[in-house]
Protein backbone atom coordinates (compact mmCIF):
# COMPACT_ATOMS: atom_id res chain seq x y z
CA UNK A 1 0.00 0.00 0.00
CA UNK A 2 1.29 3.58 -0.95
CA UNK A 3 1.54 6.74 1.05
CA UNK A 4 -1.01 8.36 -0.64
CA UNK A 5 -3.54 4.88 -0.18
CA UNK A 6 -2.82 4.63 3.66
CA UNK A 7 -4.13 8.44 4.06
CA UNK A 8 -6.55 8.07 1.90
CA UNK A 9 -7.73 4.92 4.24
CA UNK A 10 -7.16 7.19 7.38
CA UNK A 11 -8.73 9.99 6.02
CA UNK A 12 -12.28 8.66 5.25
CA UNK A 13 -12.05 6.55 8.46
CA UNK A 14 -11.65 9.94 10.28
CA UNK A 15 -13.95 12.22 8.10
CA UNK A 16 -16.98 8.89 8.67
CA UNK A 17 -16.65 8.35 11.74
CA UNK A 18 -17.48 12.15 12.74
CA UNK A 19 -20.24 11.97 10.74
CA UNK A 20 -21.50 8.69 12.03
CA UNK A 21 -21.34 9.57 15.53
CA UNK A 22 -23.11 13.03 15.46
CA UNK A 23 -25.93 10.60 12.94
CA UNK A 24 -25.61 8.30 16.22
CA UNK A 25 -26.68 10.96 18.53
CA UNK A 26 -29.64 12.09 16.20
CA UNK A 27 -31.05 8.33 15.72
CA UNK A 28 -30.52 7.75 19.53
CA UNK A 29 -32.52 10.91 19.83
CA UNK A 30 -35.65 9.97 18.10
CA UNK A 31 -35.17 6.04 19.31
CA UNK A 32 -35.41 6.96 22.64
CA UNK A 33 -37.98 9.63 22.39
CA UNK A 34 -40.25 8.72 19.70
CA UNK A 35 -39.73 4.82 19.61
CA UNK A 36 -37.30 2.57 18.19
CA UNK A 37 -39.60 1.45 14.92
CA UNK A 38 -39.94 5.01 13.26
CA UNK A 39 -36.38 5.78 14.14
CA UNK A 40 -34.65 2.66 12.57
CA UNK A 41 -37.12 2.69 9.55
CA UNK A 42 -35.89 6.93 9.04
CA UNK A 43 -31.88 5.62 9.06
CA UNK A 44 -33.16 2.43 6.67
CA UNK A 45 -34.57 4.47 4.58
CA UNK A 46 -31.43 7.07 4.30
CA UNK A 47 -28.89 4.77 4.22
CA UNK A 48 -30.52 2.67 0.93
CA UNK A 49 -30.86 6.60 -0.46
CA UNK A 50 -27.21 7.29 -0.06
CA UNK A 51 -26.30 3.59 -1.20
CA UNK A 52 -28.22 4.53 -4.12
CA UNK A 53 -26.28 7.59 -4.92
CA UNK A 54 -23.22 6.10 -4.65
CA UNK A 55 -24.10 3.02 -6.87
CA UNK A 56 -25.36 6.05 -9.29
CA UNK A 57 -22.13 8.54 -9.27
CA UNK A 58 -19.80 6.18 -8.41
CA UNK A 59 -19.16 4.53 -11.98
CA UNK A 60 -19.87 7.60 -13.30
CA UNK A 61 -16.68 9.23 -11.82
CA UNK A 62 -14.69 6.81 -13.17
CA UNK A 63 -14.83 7.86 -16.63
CA UNK A 64 -13.69 11.11 -15.77
CA UNK A 65 -10.18 11.83 -17.25
CA UNK A 66 -8.09 11.71 -13.70
CA UNK A 67 -6.43 14.95 -14.41
CA UNK A 68 -9.51 16.62 -14.87
CA UNK A 69 -11.08 14.95 -11.94
CA UNK A 70 -8.18 15.67 -9.28
CA UNK A 71 -8.41 19.59 -10.47
CA UNK A 72 -11.89 19.90 -9.70
CA UNK A 73 -12.10 17.25 -6.58
CA UNK A 74 -8.84 19.10 -5.22
CA UNK A 75 -10.43 22.47 -5.80
CA UNK A 76 -13.49 21.04 -3.92
CA UNK A 77 -11.71 19.69 -0.95
CA UNK A 78 -9.26 22.41 -0.72
CA UNK A 79 -12.67 24.70 -0.03
CA UNK A 80 -14.46 22.10 1.54
CA UNK A 81 -11.54 21.09 3.83
CA UNK A 82 -10.40 24.79 4.66
CA UNK A 83 -14.06 25.18 6.22
CA UNK A 84 -12.98 21.97 8.69
CA UNK A 85 -9.89 23.27 9.52
CA UNK A 86 -11.01 27.34 10.21
CA UNK A 87 -13.39 25.98 12.69
CA UNK A 88 -11.26 23.26 14.11
CA UNK A 89 -8.84 26.44 14.49
CA UNK A 90 -11.32 28.31 16.16
CA UNK A 91 -12.42 25.99 18.28
CA UNK A 92 -8.90 24.96 19.55
CA UNK A 93 -8.06 28.82 20.26
CA UNK A 94 -11.26 29.69 21.93
CA UNK A 95 -13.05 31.59 19.66
CA UNK A 96 -15.99 29.58 19.20
CA UNK A 97 -17.43 26.66 21.50
CA UNK A 98 -16.31 22.95 21.16
CA UNK A 99 -18.54 20.53 19.83
CA UNK A 100 -20.66 18.77 22.76
CA UNK A 101 -22.35 15.55 21.53
CA UNK A 102 -24.03 15.67 25.47
CA UNK A 103 -25.12 18.79 24.52
CA UNK A 104 -26.37 18.24 21.57
CA UNK A 105 -28.35 14.79 22.48
CA UNK A 106 -30.34 16.32 25.58
CA UNK A 107 -31.64 19.11 22.78
CA UNK A 108 -32.72 16.80 20.28
CA UNK A 109 -34.22 14.54 23.03
CA UNK A 110 -36.32 17.45 24.67
CA UNK A 111 -37.12 18.75 21.15
CA UNK A 112 -38.56 15.03 19.82
CA UNK A 113 -39.97 14.63 23.56
CA UNK A 114 -41.91 17.85 23.30
CA UNK A 115 -43.59 17.90 19.37
CA UNK A 116 -46.89 16.75 18.64
CA UNK A 117 -47.45 13.05 18.02
CA UNK A 118 -48.34 12.44 14.11
CA UNK A 119 -48.72 9.04 13.26
CA UNK A 120 -48.20 7.94 8.80
CA UNK A 121 -48.02 4.69 7.50
CA UNK A 122 -47.89 3.70 10.78
CA UNK A 123 -45.09 5.26 11.41
CA UNK A 124 -44.20 8.28 13.92
CA UNK A 125 -43.58 10.91 11.68
CA UNK A 126 -41.42 13.21 13.96
CA UNK A 127 -39.47 10.10 14.59
CA UNK A 128 -39.05 8.95 11.00
CA UNK A 129 -38.01 12.29 9.84
CA UNK A 130 -35.37 13.25 12.46
CA UNK A 131 -33.64 10.25 12.21
CA UNK A 132 -34.07 10.38 8.04
CA UNK A 133 -33.04 13.69 7.77
CA UNK A 134 -29.78 13.40 10.05
CA UNK A 135 -28.79 10.06 8.62
CA UNK A 136 -28.77 11.77 5.16
CA UNK A 137 -27.36 15.12 5.92
CA UNK A 138 -24.43 13.21 7.71
CA UNK A 139 -24.37 10.74 5.23
CA UNK A 140 -24.41 12.55 2.41
CA UNK A 141 -20.77 14.33 3.92
CA UNK A 142 -19.38 10.75 3.84
CA UNK A 143 -20.35 9.45 0.28
CA UNK A 144 -19.02 13.14 -0.32
CA UNK A 145 -15.75 12.44 1.22
CA UNK A 146 -15.72 8.85 -0.08
CA UNK A 147 -16.38 9.37 -3.47
CA UNK A 148 -13.97 12.64 -3.95
CA UNK A 149 -11.24 10.96 -1.96
CA UNK A 150 -11.40 7.57 -3.78
CA UNK A 151 -12.27 8.70 -7.48
CA UNK A 152 -9.02 11.15 -7.34
CA UNK A 153 -6.74 8.48 -5.65
CA UNK A 154 -8.07 5.90 -8.91
CA UNK A 155 -9.61 3.50 -6.01
CA UNK A 156 -13.33 4.16 -4.28
CA UNK A 157 -13.18 0.73 -3.25
CA UNK A 158 -10.20 1.57 -0.47
CA UNK A 159 -12.14 4.65 0.49
CA UNK A 160 -14.99 2.54 1.35
CA UNK A 161 -12.46 0.58 3.48
CA UNK A 162 -12.30 3.43 5.75
CA UNK A 163 -16.03 4.07 5.53
CA UNK A 164 -17.09 0.76 6.20
CA UNK A 165 -14.76 0.27 9.59
CA UNK A 166 -15.73 3.84 10.57
CA UNK A 167 -19.49 2.46 10.29
CA UNK A 168 -18.80 -0.63 11.74
CA UNK A 169 -17.02 0.65 14.74
CA UNK A 170 -19.72 3.88 15.45
CA UNK A 171 -22.68 1.46 15.03
CA UNK A 172 -21.07 -1.27 17.13
CA UNK A 173 -20.34 0.80 20.24
CA UNK A 174 -23.73 2.79 19.36
CA UNK A 175 -25.64 -0.45 19.65
CA UNK A 176 -23.71 -1.82 23.26
CA UNK A 177 -23.49 1.38 25.25
CA UNK A 178 -26.80 2.91 24.05
CA UNK A 179 -25.82 6.36 24.66
CA UNK A 180 -24.09 9.21 22.66
CA UNK A 181 -20.76 8.89 21.80
CA UNK A 182 -19.43 11.82 24.24
CA UNK A 183 -16.21 10.49 24.78
CA UNK A 184 -14.98 10.16 21.37
CA UNK A 185 -12.57 12.46 21.08
CA UNK A 186 -14.34 14.23 18.35
CA UNK A 187 -13.20 17.96 18.32
CA UNK A 188 -9.74 16.41 17.77
CA UNK A 189 -10.98 14.03 15.43
CA UNK A 190 -12.53 17.06 13.19
CA UNK A 191 -9.20 18.99 13.06
CA UNK A 192 -7.48 16.09 11.84
CA UNK A 193 -10.10 15.36 9.47
CA UNK A 194 -9.52 19.33 8.15
CA UNK A 195 -5.86 19.06 7.84
CA UNK A 196 -6.24 15.75 5.59
CA UNK A 197 -8.77 17.24 3.62
CA UNK A 198 -6.55 20.59 3.12
CA UNK A 199 -3.32 18.13 2.64
CA UNK A 200 -4.91 16.18 -0.38
CA UNK A 201 -6.85 19.02 -1.71
CA UNK A 202 -3.42 21.15 -1.89
CA UNK A 203 -1.83 17.59 -3.51
CA UNK A 204 -4.42 16.87 -6.04
CA UNK A 205 -5.16 20.53 -7.20
CA UNK A 206 -1.60 21.21 -8.08
CA UNK A 207 -1.63 17.56 -10.06
CA UNK A 208 -4.79 18.94 -11.77
CA UNK A 209 -3.33 21.86 -12.47
CA UNK A 210 -0.65 19.99 -14.21
CA UNK A 211 2.35 20.65 -12.18
CA UNK A 212 4.23 17.95 -10.82
CA UNK A 213 4.99 17.00 -7.12
CA UNK A 214 9.16 16.52 -6.90
CA UNK A 215 8.72 13.38 -5.26
CA UNK A 216 5.76 11.79 -6.30
CA UNK A 217 3.27 10.51 -3.70
CA UNK A 218 5.79 11.10 -0.86
CA UNK A 219 5.37 14.86 -1.23
CA UNK A 220 2.07 13.88 0.78
CA UNK A 221 3.83 13.75 3.53
CA UNK A 222 5.79 17.09 3.50
CA UNK A 223 2.32 19.16 2.52
CA UNK A 224 0.83 17.01 5.49
CA UNK A 225 4.07 18.60 7.68
CA UNK A 226 3.45 21.61 6.70
CA UNK A 227 -0.63 22.40 6.74
CA UNK A 228 -0.11 20.51 10.55
CA UNK A 229 2.57 22.59 11.56
CA UNK A 230 1.19 26.01 10.30
CA UNK A 231 -2.32 25.17 11.91
CA UNK A 232 -0.93 24.21 15.22
CA UNK A 233 1.01 28.31 15.05
CA UNK A 234 -2.41 29.50 14.09
CA UNK A 235 -4.02 28.08 17.16
CA UNK A 236 -0.86 29.50 19.19
CA UNK A 237 -1.03 32.96 18.16
CA UNK A 238 -4.90 32.87 18.27
CA UNK A 239 -4.75 31.44 21.78
CA UNK A 240 -2.15 34.45 22.65
CA UNK A 241 -4.24 37.17 20.84
CA UNK A 242 -7.06 35.98 22.56
CA UNK A 243 -5.79 35.87 25.97
CA UNK A 244 -4.44 39.36 25.92
CA UNK A 245 -7.47 40.60 24.99
CA UNK A 246 -8.93 39.20 27.81
CA UNK A 247 -6.52 40.59 30.13
CA UNK A 248 -6.70 43.94 28.37
CA UNK A 249 -11.03 43.84 28.76
CA UNK A 250 -10.20 42.80 32.71
CA UNK A 251 -8.05 45.23 33.57
CA UNK A 252 -10.10 48.16 32.13
CA UNK A 253 -12.76 46.75 34.07
CA UNK B 1 -38.22 26.92 -8.35
CA UNK B 2 -38.48 26.92 -4.64
CA UNK B 3 -36.75 23.41 -4.27
CA UNK B 4 -34.40 24.08 -7.10
CA UNK B 5 -33.43 27.15 -4.88
CA UNK B 6 -33.23 25.05 -1.40
CA UNK B 7 -31.27 22.68 -3.47
CA UNK B 8 -28.74 25.20 -4.63
CA UNK B 9 -28.72 26.54 -1.04
CA UNK B 10 -27.87 23.54 0.73
CA UNK B 11 -24.48 22.89 -2.18
CA UNK B 12 -23.58 26.55 -1.61
CA UNK B 13 -23.60 25.86 2.28
CA UNK B 14 -22.47 22.38 2.22
CA UNK B 15 -19.17 23.13 0.08
CA UNK B 16 -18.80 26.83 0.32
CA UNK B 17 -19.74 27.39 3.91
CA UNK B 18 -19.78 30.81 5.40
CA UNK B 19 -16.54 32.45 3.28
CA UNK B 20 -17.25 32.33 0.16
CA UNK B 21 -13.86 34.62 -0.64
CA UNK B 22 -11.79 31.04 0.16
CA UNK B 23 -13.53 29.76 -2.86
CA UNK B 24 -12.82 32.68 -4.44
CA UNK B 25 -8.69 33.27 -3.61
CA UNK B 26 -8.48 28.73 -3.69
CA UNK B 27 -9.72 29.25 -7.49
CA UNK B 28 -7.86 32.36 -8.10
CA UNK B 29 -4.75 30.16 -6.72
CA UNK B 30 -5.09 27.14 -8.65
CA UNK B 31 -5.47 28.75 -11.68
CA UNK B 32 -2.23 30.39 -11.14
CA UNK B 33 -0.28 27.26 -10.38
CA UNK B 34 -1.93 25.81 -13.77
CA UNK B 35 -0.59 28.99 -15.81
CA UNK B 36 3.06 28.63 -14.22
CA UNK B 37 2.84 24.68 -15.39
CA UNK B 38 1.22 25.20 -18.82
CA UNK B 39 4.63 28.04 -18.96
CA UNK B 40 6.79 25.55 -18.29
CA UNK B 41 7.65 26.97 -14.69
CA UNK B 42 8.20 24.85 -12.16
CA UNK B 43 4.61 25.66 -9.89
CA UNK B 44 4.44 23.10 -6.87
CA UNK B 45 5.56 25.45 -4.84
CA UNK B 46 3.05 27.95 -5.09
CA UNK B 47 -0.55 26.57 -3.79
CA UNK B 48 1.18 25.32 -0.34
CA UNK B 49 1.80 28.66 1.11
CA UNK B 50 -1.20 30.56 -0.61
CA UNK B 51 -3.17 27.73 0.74
CA UNK B 52 -1.79 28.77 3.97
CA UNK B 53 -2.17 32.81 3.67
CA UNK B 54 -6.02 31.76 2.73
CA UNK B 55 -6.54 29.99 6.01
CA UNK B 56 -4.94 32.78 7.70
CA UNK B 57 -7.42 35.35 6.12
CA UNK B 58 -10.30 33.28 6.47
CA UNK B 59 -9.16 33.11 10.25
CA UNK B 60 -8.42 37.22 10.74
CA UNK B 61 -12.38 37.57 9.16
CA UNK B 62 -14.15 34.54 11.34
CA UNK B 63 -12.87 36.60 14.43
CA UNK B 64 -13.46 40.51 13.67
CA UNK B 65 -17.23 39.28 12.50
CA UNK B 66 -17.62 37.04 15.66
Amino acid sequence: MSTGDGFLVLSSFLASGVEMVEALTIVLAAGLARGWRSSLAGLGVATLVLAVTVAVLGPALTVIPLQALRLVVGALLLVFGLQWLRKAILRASGYKALHDEDAIFARELADARGAASDERAGLDWYGFTLSFKGVLLEGLEVVFIVLTFGSAQASIPLAAVGAAAALILVAGVGVAVRAPLARVPENAMKFAVGVMLTTFGIFWSVEGAGADWPGSDAALLGVLGLVVGSSFLFVHLLRRERRARLSTVEVRA
Amino acid sequence: MTWLAGFGRFWWEFVIGDDWLVAVLVIVAIGATAVLAAAGVTAWWLLPPAVLLILWLSLRRAIRSA
